[in-house]
């Protein structure tokens, strides 16, 4: 203690003395926030808004059912029948899910509960890599290596496996299972993100008690990890399928842009996205064409909307469950927070 | 509410009672502790505070019960009480903290002298900045110096016309701090130890020279040496503040308080001079409480 | 009936361990297989890109001609970096400033709760969407010129500002409550609390998720097609049109021509370098998180 240190006398000042105008700061700080938080929700419906005004020309003239039924896609007879491009759309996407999703699990299952410790974070930060690399990139080398390598074996396969549905005939050099390989690629950093997020949350508990029944690391996984996070994987795979359903620069440079609903996974095809990007230079002009593809776009947005709300409740659910609350289901924020960061 | 007794004689034999070490640094010259000493200050140069009838709720529960109280200008007065009993609910209505709970909010009044707080007109931040808190946990702020921990309620309050560098030396020894940290006052606030850090929050507190300290159990988090000095800081601070510290050790409320205040699921039980509450108390349950019965 | 010791300890049934051991080898492989289209993308960038990286490569504009030099891709490169700059500086501060209001003010409130649902809502729109929307609101009404640069941020701003406000969150929700209350109970205001507390202890985190966002923006091509492209010159107005790497390379791979594949290559090398540069300080910062 250092006695006789110098004492500090409380000042004589008035209390709770404060200028209105610093009183005044507070409030005012709040309410700005508020209305830029208000502002985004308010530029979103305007956006939405704005975009069904402009497709209505089109949906009108073509019908809403017919738009998204009607299989004939011909702007130059101003028809506009848009399930070649949803059916393309929802093909790639299958595809994607089906070859991205088990591998992103199984990564997610290797990286978080097999893996040698030192190794999980390098293996982290690689299979995140992948969602560095800009669709564009993944556009160019679908078309000058994914294209050219695969045919042979993509011949071999429609050949040999022939008596599968939807496999066998000539192979086109773009076609709907090249662009679901490159989606699959795409979407696994977010799928595997997620599921290590959701699978880091099984408590320790329960891997332990299947452990102390005698179960070996594999039923050990299967008994206590998969139950635990199956509806936060099945959200993972879901906003996989989001992601997929929106993309848009690979898929219109390895589809091949055909308007006629492909007979196989290795014909040519078409997606919302990819007519959306590649006729609204011609549309401009065309008030109507221009309405279709804005009409493809609300499609897709409906689509990603309906598809991430689903995703999102099992994930949220996943979190409730174990009372935490899991980063934002986005690859660059599961990337941000570490699990010794979460808060408890 | 009853009347306060006179209690230079109660706090004589409390001090007769302490532990010979003890008694030097309360008798030390220039303390509070010397009986004239406290008469001197019970004259009142110091604030005193006074709640009336106050009731505070988290939502639907009802955390305080209609508790009247008055904390005694240049007095430690503590607060007792098993977990959950309101006793740190009640400190934080007494600088409105309480508002920074979600769903919390109290009714009632509580006056520095004569203000209440609580009235209308009246601001929260200058409530704040007269009437100052120190925390369970040390939780000095990670990204500034030792210094700029001190300045920075002044600093971020934009007070001007003060000499920064004497006014932190001033209030880190005020907290005994100022020779342990006089020769990094510009590295981290963080990386200094427990019972530092917590003194170091003490400082922050007394800088921008508030009347009154809350302290909710500053010495919880520390360990036993940390607690001593803190302990003895407190002593020396009640010469020019007014203190109120919320406990859990009934020991610590012997050593240090002038009035201990005994609360019971939200209901103040018995407020009176220390010794008396520990030797002669007039409800069965603030006994059964001190005797170790239960809590 | 006794069981010994021996019994006991016996290794788990051949059956169990062969499933064990191969189900954990097919997940080791799935690990591999997922990170061999990274090898092979880098593999390629690197043996592809090189050879275009020309001597005029980051000097000189794409000169348009299909035989001859084709010139290189300085405009895109620095059209990119001013598009994105721009849009950073639009999202970051909007993004921050709605995640500040979603911790600090909001928290549980209804409204918030609709925030965040959007806020979520827009993770998941297709950037071509936010192409579209800006190009149906801006370009088609000419608002200040048909194509320019600006509409270009604004529509990469759309795409960040998500991220952003996302991973703000996260990271001024690690913000110990204990600091708000400590500098609150000093008498310190909370509009300064926010400023001069919270943001700076949660500044290195805010970092990363804000570098992350410019990467996730700088790569993006569809909503720039619609609302900047394209055009082959430097420009640093973004009033005019203007050119970018991902666009320059979407509209070189369509062509019939080695030397702008080429440039192509080099284009997508130099990109992935920029946007992994990014990472890397993005991850730095991550490091020198004070939030624990």
């Amino acid at each position: 203690m250092e006695s006789g240190a110098a004492r500090i006398k409380p000042a004589d000042r008035p209390i709770f003395e404060r200028s209105a105008a610093a009183r005044r700061a507070d409030p005012l700080f709040r309410a700005g926030l508020t209305v830029l938080a208000g502002l985004v929700l308010v530029l979103l419906a305007f956006f939405f808004v704005f975009l069904i005004v402009k497709a209505r020309p089109a949906l009108a003239h073509q019908g809403v059912f017919s738009f998204v039924f009607s299989n004939d896609w011909n702007p130059s007879k101003d028809v506009f029948g848009a399930w070649p491009l949803l059916a393309g759309t929802l093909i790639t996407s299958a595809t994607a899910l089906v070859i991205g999703v088990p591998v992103a699990v199984a990564t997610a299952l290797y990286i978080t509960e097999l893996s040698p410790a030192r190794l999980r974070q390098p293996l982290t930060i690689l299979v995140e890599l992948l969602a560095a690399v800009p669709s564009v990139v993944y556009g160019l080398w679908g078309v000058f290596v994914l294209i050219p390598k695969l045919r042979g074996t993509e011949s071999n396969v429609a050949d040999s496996l022939s008596f599968l549905p939807f496999v066998g005939g000539n192979v086109a050099g773009p076609n709907y299972f090249i662009a679901g390989l490159l989606l699959a690629i795409m979407i696994l950093p977010i799928v595997s993100a997620i599921s290590r997020e959701v699978i880091s949350t099984v408590p320790a508990e329960h891997k332990e008690a299947a452990l102390a029944l005698g179960a070996t690391r594999w039923e050990m996984i299967r008994i206590a990890v998969l139950p635990y996070s199956r509806s936060g994987i099945t959200g993972a795979a879901l906003l996989g399928l989001g992601r997929a359903v929106g993309e848009t620069i690979a898929v219109v440079l390895v589809i091949g842009n055909s308007t006629v609903v492909g007979k196989q996974i290795f014909d040519q095809g078409y997606s919302l996205a990819a007519v959306i990007a590649n006729e609204f230079g011609e549309a401009a002009n065309d008030p109507l064409h221009a309405g279709a593809l804005i009409a493809a776009g609300l499609v897709l947005f409906i689509l990603t909307l309906g598809i991430n709300g689903l995703a999102r409740g099992l994930v949220v659910r996943a979190e409730r469950r174990q009372g935490t609350r899991l980063p934002p289901p986005t690859e660059t924020a599961a990337a941000l927070v570490t699990p010794e960061e979460r808060p408890a | 509410m009853r009347p306060h007794p006179t209690f230079t004689r109660e706090q004589e034999q409390q001090m007769s009672s302490m532990p010979s070490d003890r008694r030097d640094v309360a008798a030390a010259p220039g303390t509070a502790a010397a009986p004239d000493a406290t008469v001197a200050t019970q004259a009142g140069t110091g604030h005193s505070m006074t709640v009336r009838g106050l009731d505070a709720y988290y939502g639907d529960d009802k955390a305080i019960k209609n508790v009247s109280i008055e904390y005694r200008a240049n007095q430690v007065t503590a607060m007792i009480g098993p977990s959950g009993c309101g006793k740190s609910t009640l400190l934080r209505c007494l600088n409105r903290m309480h508002e920074e709970i979600p769903m919390a909010r109290a009714e009632g009044s509580v006056l520095l002298d004569d203000t209440d707080i609580y009235g209308a007109g009246v601001d929260v931040v200058s409530v704040r900045q007269a009437i100052g808190m120190v925390f369970q946990k040390p939780n000095p702020f990670p990204t500034m110096s030792v210094f700029d921990n001190v300045a920075a309620g002044l600093k971020l309050n934009g007070v001007k016309g003060v000499d920064m560098k004497e006014r932190v030396e001033k209030s880190l020894r005020g907290a005994g701090l100022w020779e342990e940290v006089k020769d990094r006052l510009s590295s981290p606030g963080i990386g200094l130890s427990g019972g530092q850090q917590q003194r170091l929050c003490i400082a922050r507190t007394i800088a921008v020279e508030p009347r009154v300290v809350l302290m909710d159990e500053p010495c919880s988090a520390l360990d036993p040496i940390a607690t001593l000095k803190v302990e003895d800081l407190i002593h020396e601070l009640k010469q020019e503040y007014t203190i109120v510290i919320v406990t859990h050790n009934m020991q610590q409320a012997a050593r240090l308080a002038d009035t201990t205040a005994f609360f019971l699921l939200g209901e103040k039980i018995e407020h009176a001079p220390t010794a008396q509450i520990f030797s002669n108390p007039t409800d069965s349950r603030t006994e059964q409480y001190v005797t170790g019965k239960f809590g | 009936m006794n069981t010994t010791a021996a019994q006991l300890l016996a290794p788990t049934s051949g059956r169990r361990r062969t499933t064990d051991r191969v189900m954990r080898a097919v997940l080791a492989l799935g690990t591999v297989v997922a990170l061999i289209p990274l090898v092979l993308v880098i593999y390629y960038l690197f043996s592809r890109g090189l050879k275009g990286m020309s001597s005029t490569f980051f000097t000189s504009d794409p000169t348009g001609n299909f035989l001859g030099d084709p010139g290189g891709v300085k405009s895109a490169i620095l059209g990119t970096l001013e598009i994105v700059a721009l849009a950073s500086a639009i999202a970051i501060p909007v993004g921050i400033g709605v995640a500040l209001y979603l911790v600090e003010f909001g928290k549980k409130t209804l409204f918030a709760h609709v925030v965040r649902y959007f806020i979520d809502v827009m993770t998941g729109v297709p950037s071509i969407v936010f192409g579209l929307f800006i190009y149906v609101t801006l370009v088609t009404s000419k608002i200040g010129g048909s194509f320019t640069g600006w509409k270009g941020s604004l529509a990469l701003a759309l795409l960040m500002l998500p991220v952003v406000t996302r991973s703000a969150e996260v990271v001024l929700d690690l913000v110990p409550e204990s600091l708000r209350e400590a500098a609150l109970a000093l008498g310190v205001p909370r509009w300064k609390v926010t400023l001069k507390i919270v943001l700076p202890t949660a500044l290195p985190g805010l970092i990363t998720g804000s570098l992350l966002a410019v990467a996730r923006g700088m790569g993006e091509t569809a909503p720039l097609l619609f609302t900047s492209a394209t055009v082959m010159g430097t420009t640093y107005n973004l009033g005019e049109r203007m050119n970018s790497l991902p666009v320059q390379i979407f509209n070189d791979i369509s062509q019939p021509n080695d030397a702008i594949v080429n440039r192509a290559w080099a284009s997508a090398l130099t990109l992935v370098l920029i946007i992994l540069t990014i990472t890397l300080i993005a991850r730095v910062a991550a490091r020198r998180s004070r939030v624990a």
